[in-house]
């Protein structure tokens, strides 16, 4: 910048504009509202649903087809307490069950192949390092009928393992590119100072490297959560006895059983969007870092 | 003995290499040969065709509907995921003060947070021909004559399920925009300002350029979202009216697992791999040569 722009009076940006017609307070003022208006006005559409369902969970039949816009007369909590029985409660339990797994075998296996790949000297970690890549492109999409053909085969089909596996599998490439983006920039001294100590590289690893890796370990845990508790494909393919399904499948199977009884139908996909919401408001700061790291490397 | 020992460390990543080349890699490559053969789940040996899956395919006028969708859904998540996002993204930043900006982000990602099926059974309902909440607001808007059965028709289902799936992603994308802003040096704000610069020209000749990066992503991952978009389509329509609303995704499934024409659902993957596979090539190709640039 240069000092006569520091030194231009006030007024000239004012005048060069001012030949367009407006003057530029006005169309500033106009600009800012009308920023402002479709800030909020994205605002209600992205709000006003969510809220639609969760008030609608309250009504009766008759509330919701004659009033739709209105509140509920009053808080019919025996709607909720219908939709889990009538199936929330089992696909809840299964997605809790299937998630937690796959949390916990996607963010070890992740770390260990981290910490292989990039604090220890790994013969043919190039060549590792490609298949990981690679993995991040392949689609789940692609691989339907050859898995079908494949879990049917090893007897995991219609199993949460079938589930567990593949919710790990598929997530693993992305998992490990965050954890490593994170453990590289560790320094190197801690690895050789416990070495000097005599530690061995797998104390390292549970004593050193993964407690200070904490904060990204938390991102990646997270993630994959939001990621199992809502997968559909899979979920959809892979599982077909009721008693195993998870809730995005469930609601589906749900609402064919439910048809026209909306309000319990909708208290159902409340409590089902609830626990990734709630875990989004907790944890916000980590879920960006751990998507802004993964879209950005 | 030493040759071993180096090997020891493979220790560490091979629980990850077994699961990407059993559970990823190997089923990639099985659906290519697979897609070579006549066969369904009940039939013991598969039987060699070549590549006539392939010219039925190419034949099918459904495949090629199912392109079109899966086109029509890239291009409008280009204009709104590409385009909207980085706009409610650039007004946060420059409108909005620092705590009301938290609240407005946090709101903007919650419909990302929810499952596809929630959001998609809700909207089957506010799509909903007689009850629904968009019908009933155009007629309470004297625009009645708009309304429709928006899933139940051929010529609006696919385009209702399009509108859905902006409507959970617009937000997401915006958040990740406000981050690559937040990444720009105030310094070049500051100097704008000092230069007499609106805050449309600001838009331009900084914060456009400077998220270039970010841009260059969600573009690609939106065309390839867009490819392989099946969940929005099999929660709301299945592919119908009439497969009107059909994605090569649904399109697969649907021959695979309801129609048990397993050679030719193992083609249409095949080409879905080689679409989504070719834009995350050009997307490498990209990320190289701008790190030789820079």
């Amino acid at each position: 910048m240069s000092s006569t722009s520091l030194t231009r009076p006030a007024g000239s940006a004012h005048g060069t504009r001012a030949r367009t017609g407006t003057p530029v307070r006005v169309r500033t003022v106009v600009a800012r509202l009308l920023g402002w208006s479709l800030l909020a006005g994205f605002g209600v559409a992205v709000l006003y649903p969510v809220l639609w369902m969760v008030l609608s969970g309250f009504k009766d039949n008759q509330e919701i087809f004659n009033q739709p816009w209105g509140l509920p007369g009053e808080l019919r909590w025996e709607n909720w307490a219908r939709a889990w029985d009538l199936g929330v409660v089992r696909y809840f339990t299964n997605s809790v069950i299937v998630t937690s797994a796959t949390i916990v075998a996607t963010t070890l296996i992740s770390a260990w192949a981290a910490y292989g790949m990039c604090r220890l000297r790994l013969p043919f970690g190039n060549g590792v390092a490609l298949l990981v890549l690679g993995g991040l492109l392949l689609s789940p999409t692609v691989a339907l009928i050859p898995l079908f053909r494949l879990l049917t085969s090893i007897g995991l089909f219609d199993t949460y393992w079938a589930l567990i596996v593949l919710y790990t599998a598929f997530r693993v490439p992305f998992t490990i590119f965050l954890i490593r983006a994170y453990m590289i920039e560790l320094p190197r001294s801690v690895d050789e100072a416990a070495t000097i100590d005599g530690a061995s590289s797998t104390q390292i690893f549970w004593r050193i490297i993964l407690p200070m890796s904490r904060p990204i370990l938390v991102s990646a845990a997270l993630l994959q959560a939001l990621f199992a508790w809502n997968e559909f494909a899979f979920a959809l393919v892979f599982v077909s006895d009721d008693s195993l399904k998870t809730l995005p499948v469930g609601l589906m199977a749900m609402q064919s059983r439910l048809l026209t009884d909306w309000p319990v139908m909708l208290a159902g996909l409340s409590m089902a969007a609830l626990p990734t919401i709630v875990l989004f408001l907790i944890g916000q700061r980590q879920f960006l870092r751990g998507l802004t790291e993964g879209v950005g490397k | 003995m030493t040759m071993l020992r180096r090997w020891r460390t493979w220790a560490w990543v091979l629980p990850a290499v077994v699961l990407l080349l059993v559970f990823v890699y190997y089923p990639i490559a099985d659906n290519l040969r697979l897609s070579l053969f006549s066969w369904n789940a009940f039939s013991p040996e598969p039987r060699f065709v070549g590549l006539d899956n392939y010219a039925e395919a190419f034949g099918d006028p459904v495949f090629w509907r199912a392109l079109g969708n899966n086109t029509a859904y890239a291009v409008v998540s280009l204009i709104f995921q590409g385009g909207l996002s980085l706009v409610l993204a650039a007004l946060l930043e420059e409108l909005v003060g620092r705590r009301m900006r938290g609240l407005l982000r946090t709101l903007y990602f919650i419909p990302a947070a929810m499952s596809i099926t929630v959001v998609g059974v809700l909207f089957s309902f506010l799509y909903n021909p007689r009850y629904g909440l968009l019908n009933g607001a155009l007629n309470g808007l004297g625009l009645g004559h708009l309304a429709r059965a928006w899933l139940g028709e051929e010529g609006s289902a696919i385009w209702s399920v399009i509108a859905m799936s902006q409507w959970q992603s617009v937000g997401y994308t915006a958040v990740l925009f406000v981050v690559a802003i937040q990444r720009i040096p105030r310094e070049y704000y500051e100097a704008a300002k000092v230069d007499g610069g609106g805050p449309v020209r600001t838009f331009f000749s900084i914060t456009l350029p400077m998220v270039r990066e970010m841009t260059t992503l969600v573009v690609i991952l939106t065309i390839s979202g867009a490819f392989l978009v099946f969940n929005e389509v099999m929660v709301m329509t299945a592919g119908g009216p009439d497969n009107s609303s059909q994605v090569l995704g649904t399109w697969l499934y649907r021959k695979a697992f309801m129609e048990d024409d397993m050679g030719y659902a193992a083609t249409v993957a095949t080409v879905i791999f080689v679409i989504t596979f070719a834009i995350a090539a050009a997307q490498l190709a990209f990320s190289r040569r701008r790190r030789y640039d820079t």
